[in-house]
């Protein structure tokens, strides 16, 4: 039959032609969306290697067996002085889901009041649900003034 | 087919007829001037794009003094194809300045405000009044010394005007001064009142439109007397004709954006000089190059104020056309309104020109 014959060629070009154009608009699309949603990605930001911070507060004025937050870049960071008068400063994030611990003066360690973990003053995770210990930070006592580094 | 499943469901609940009869027999005249009926839907489309890309810059943009410039500088250097959403933004605003001026004289030239489409023509001026402050408040946002200047300026001579003058320019700055206050205030007319204004008009406009359908010239109604005009459907034909245009202007702005990224230049610094050779963005420069060439008197009153006065008589006369117009209301030749129409069109594409020629001249 040839008129079947002219029909199954019509058939075999529109497939085609149905195929090239949804095959360029699939292109299309991707072409547009593929920047759109690396663009939703926020870039990584480049963290300098080293960074140190002044404290606001001097050595004499701080009394042995407290804590005090301050900031450390975009973080908060906490400083102990044990009663032992040693200094200690650790990340104030806590590692369970990063509330902001604090130092209790009345059981010498260090607390997270959003779901009870506690850390020693070592920055070890004691006891409550926190995974790991706290991030260290460095010390240094220059004179008068305290610096603090990334550990 | 899905498709046809769920036509039926909705046809279940809703009568689609009406909007299928609709798309049926929406119909497009086939004439000489048939070209000028794409220039809307392009400032449409380019709109669509200042829309999605707007809408992407927010995320990373922060609109104060101390943070704008920096955020953008992020934007362009440390977003992923963040040059790319900014510079298809800002191309895709000129571009579409473009297209609207186009379309707007096409409209005016052929006469299609006239009766019984004045309300289309208006909320036409409309538009370009907001795609105007569109580009005036976006202008400053980078917060770089182009647009710190410019703005100064704008705004010094938005207070050029009698009675309300300075209170307008103090509402616009968020002060007596252009500070880190007015990028924030122009942030919030960029991408929270004028776009919710815009939204409104613009679905006015395209309810018009829709309405009423396309106007014929009136050359070309005079010249086909008594007989019927040849059409074309809209969908498909005038619709995928529509949508080769935009595929073409997405091209373009692509090609654009990569190939001339938008800069950013220094950031601005209220306490250093004007650069030299600052102007405003091309669509401002007619305005702004004719205010020079006023004198600074004129008997009793001030230049400037003349000039503002001047330009907005004009923006004026042409939101009132269809009304002054009583000859192309009765469908009769006009020839006075289509000569005045050549003679502004004229007169900011001289004037433009000068703009850019007569300081290189000096």
């Amino acid at each position: 039959m040839v008129v079947q014959q002219q029909d199954e060629q019509v058939d075999r070009g529109r497939r085609v032609v149905n195929w090239l154009l949804g095959s360029s608009l699939a292109v299309l699309f991707v072409s547009i969306f593929y920047p759109i949603v690396k663009y939703l990605v926020p870039p990584k930001l480049a963290e300098p290697m080293t960074f140190s911070v002044t404290l606001p507060w001097k050595l004499a004025e701080l009394k042995a067996n407290s804590g005090r937050i301050f900031r450390f870049r975009s973080l908060p960071g906490l400083l102990v002085k044990t009663s032992g008068g040693e200094l200690r400063a650790f990340s104030a994030v806590c590692t369970h889901l990063q509330c902001t611990v604090q130092y209790r003066e009345d059981r010498q360690d260090i607390w997270c009041a959003c779901h009870n973990g506690v850390y020693d003053l070592n920055g070890k995770n004691i006891s409550g649900p926190p995974p790991r210990p706290l991030e260290p930070l460095k010390l240094n006592v220059r004179g008068d003034q305290i610096i603090v580094m990334k550990g | 087919m899905t498709g046809v499943r769920i036509t039926a469901w909705l046809e279940e609940r809703i009568d689609l007829w009406p909007l299928r009869h609709f798309i049926q027999k929406k119909a497009i005249p086939v004439h000489r001037h048939t070209v000028w009926y794409y220039f809307g839907g392009m400032t449409l489309f380019l709109f669509g794009i200042q829309v999605a890309t707007g809408i992407l810059l927010t995320l990373y943009y922060r609109p104060s003094g101390e943070e704008a410039y920096e955020s953008v500088q992020f934007i362009m250097t440390d977003v992923q194809f963040g040059w790319l959403v900014r510079s298809i933004h800002s191309w895709s605003a000129n571009l579409m300045v473009l297209t609207m001026m186009m379309h707007l004289f096409s409209v005016y030239l052929t006469q299609a405000y006239r009766k019984p489409r004045e309300l289309t023509w208006v909320t036409g001026m409309l538009l370009f009044g907001i795609v105007l402050c569109f580009g005036f408040s976006g202008y400053l946002l980078p917060w770089n010394v182009l647009s710190y200047f410019a703005t100064k300026v704008g705004t010094e001579i938005a207070g050029q005007f009698p009675l309300v003058g300075q209170v307008l320019m103090r509402l616009l700055r968020g002060g007596d001064e252009v500070t880190g206050a007015t990028v924030s205030r122009f942030y919030g007319f960029h991408i929270a009142i004028l776009p919710a204004t815009i939204t409104v008009i613009l679905g006015l406009h395209l309810f018009l439109v829709q309405k009423q359908g396309m106007s014929i010239p009136p050359a070309v109604e005079r010249a086909h007397r008594g007989q019927p005009l040849k059409t074309m459907p809209f969908v498909p034909n005038f619709l995928l004709r529509d949508l080769f245009g935009w595929f073409v202007a997405l091209g373009l702005l692509a090609a654009l954006a990569s190939l001339f990224p938008w800069e950013l230049g220094q950031k601005a610094d209220p306490f250093a000089p004007a650069p030299a050779g600052i102007r405003p963005e091309w669509y401002f420069v007619f305005m702004f190059q004719s205010l020079k060439y006023i004198p600074a008197k004129i008997g009793p009153f001030e230049g400037e104020v003349l000039g503002v006065l001047g330009f907005s008589l004009g923006g004026l006369f042409l939101l009132l056309v269809p009304f002054l117009d009583k000859r192309s209301a009765s469908g009769e030749p006009s020839p006075l309104f289509r000569w005045i129409g050549i003679g502004i069109i004229a007169y900011i594409v001289i004037f433009t020109v000068f703009g850019y020629v007569a300081p290189a001249m000096k």
